[in-house]
């Protein structure tokens, strides 16, 4: 455990070390403090850079994904020139640069029951910035177990939420929500979208929870949840409660479970094209059909925000929640393909109609992403 | 009348709003009322029971209604009702 400051990092920290709030022995705390962000991407992103520029001595990265320039619209700690390397390697780069008097220590897996424990038992707090349900329950569940706090946010669109969960006797993330929304109904960053600037102003909401907690100053962001709406510039604030049923030590947690299961998605680790089966065709034999002048009906279920940035020129635009009620629109009897931007949407479509009494219907696999990919690469992707 | 606050993830289904006014003494008879007015929430807040489902929470003002008398708590004219749904995203 490091005792004193060396010069240079008494210079770099001078603003720091003339708050009576941090100090020499705040900037110490921060020095020997061990936090562990679950995501390096857009909430990950500004928390590293920030707890990298504070001085917190040890900073674990957990994530197994590459850098997609798609990223690079808010996950501001990834550059044009990292696009394709591992998110944790270019995170590491931008953090030394930043501040090389600082450890890093990279985690190039998918967080997991089988090593979950292991990870953040090194560490003092968690920052859980993922993007899914699984590993969110699987993050909180290890946390209450250790007895680790978990800096808590997430986002969606223009929203986001933050608050600190299982720190002392307060309230953990079942707490809270006790299940997972079943998978489909609550759509993820990739199909709702997210204003770029949104994770920045949430992420630091959880940097600044960080530190405060390292410190010890403050009121801790503990049995409130802060909700962020950025279209109308408005904090507010919710009380969170121990859930009865936690009470005590968050007790309903006992033991890691099978998290996928737990909130019902097939195990895989990254999205994969849906299982082939005779109610699916590939884009390719699609292609072939409109070639062949088949006599057949293409349906796009996605938005229409979605269809103004790239569309087949067959397709007829129905969008998912509008199709319960355009049913009308459609022939019982016809051949109908359904599609969307990558297949989970136009299932659901498919299953709509075949609920209708409809016959002939097929899902397009894999969306119009891989239309472009496999038929026509002047379509963009998104 | 008491007004109920639309979380983001639900707005397409009250026709984009982010607020609405709706009548009822208890949270369980604005939230009905809401549902009535537009039947595509019904599934996305409540189960085949009947159930408020268990990733969506409700609040009275700042309180969860878990801990008042949930769907019988009372609710006056000032007073917001928002729909608290979970979100996952960070990336
Ligand atoms: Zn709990």
């Amino acid at each position: 455990m490091a005792t004193s400051l060396t010069n240079e990092e008494i210079n770099r920290y001078s603003r720091h070390l003339i708050m009576p709030e941090v100090g020499v022995a705040g900037q110490l705390k921060l020095k020997n403090a061990k936090v562990l962000l679950i995501g390096t991407g857009g909430l990950g992103a500004p928390v590293a850079m920030y707890l990298a520029a504070a001085g917190v001595g040890k900073l674990g990265l957990v994530d197994f994904d590459t850098v997609d320039v798609s990223n690079l619209q808010r996950q501001v700690i990834h550059g044009t020139k990292d696009v394709g390397k591992k998110k944790v390697d270019s995170a590491e780069e931008t953090m030394k640069d930043i501040n090389p008097f600082i450890e890093i220590v990279k985690y190039e897996v998918p967080l997991t029951s089988a090593n979950a424990l292991d990870i953040i038992k090194e560490y003092d707090i968690v920052a859980d910035g993922t993007d899914n349900f699984p590993t969110r329950f699987l993050v909180n569940d290890a946390c209450v177990l250790l007895g680790i706090p978990n800096v808590y946010a997430s986002i969606f669109r223009f929203e986001g939420q933050a608050t600190v969960f299982c720190k002392d006797e307060g309230p953990c993330y079942r707490c809270l929500y006790p299940e997972p929304p079943p998978p489909g109904l609550v759509p993820s960053c990739a199909e709702g979208g997210v204003l770029g600037i949104l994770p920045g102003v949430v992420g630091l909401i959880q940097a600044t929870e960080v530190i405060k907690l390292i410190l010890g100053e403050g009121q801790p962001l503990q049995g409130r949840l802060m909700l962020y709406d950025a279209l109308a510039m408005k904090f507010r604030e919710l009380k969170i409660r121990r859930n009865p049923e936690c009470q005590g030590k968050c007790t309903v947690v006992k033991e890691l479970i099978d998290y996928q299961q737990f909130c019902g998605v097939p195990h895989q680790e990254a999205p994969l094209p849906a299982p082939v089966s005779s109610t699916d065709i590939s884009p390719q034999d699609v292609k072939l059909m409109i070639d062949a002048g088949a006599d057949f009906t293409l349906v796009d279920v996605r938005e229409v925000h979605e269809y103004q940035i790239c569309r087949i020129e067959k397709a007829q635009l129905i969008p998912l929640g509008e199709l319960p009620k355009r049913l009308n629109e459609l022939d019982k009897n016809a051949d109908i393909v359904m599609h969307c931007k990558m297949g989970g949407r136009s299932a659901k479509a498919c299953d709509v109609l075949r609920a209708n009494g409809f016959t002939k219907v097929r899902n397009m696999t894999g969306g119009i992403l891989a239309w472009a990919d496999k038929v026509d690469p002047s379509v963009p992707k998104y | 009348m008491p007004k109920i606050l639309i979380p983001t993830p639900l707005r397409q289904f009250a026709d984009k709003k982010d607020a609405v006014e709706v009548s009822g003494s208890t949270v369980g008879e604005a939230l009905g009322a809401l549902t009535a007015a537009y039947p595509d929430m019904k599934k996305n807040l409540f189960n085949d029971e009947g159930k408020l489902r268990s990733f969506v929470n409700v609040y009275v003002n700042d309180e969860d209604i878990r801990f008042l008398e949930k769907d019988k708590t009372a609710v006056a004219d000032s007073d917001t009702i928002s729909i608290v749904p979970s979100i996952a995203g960070g990336r």
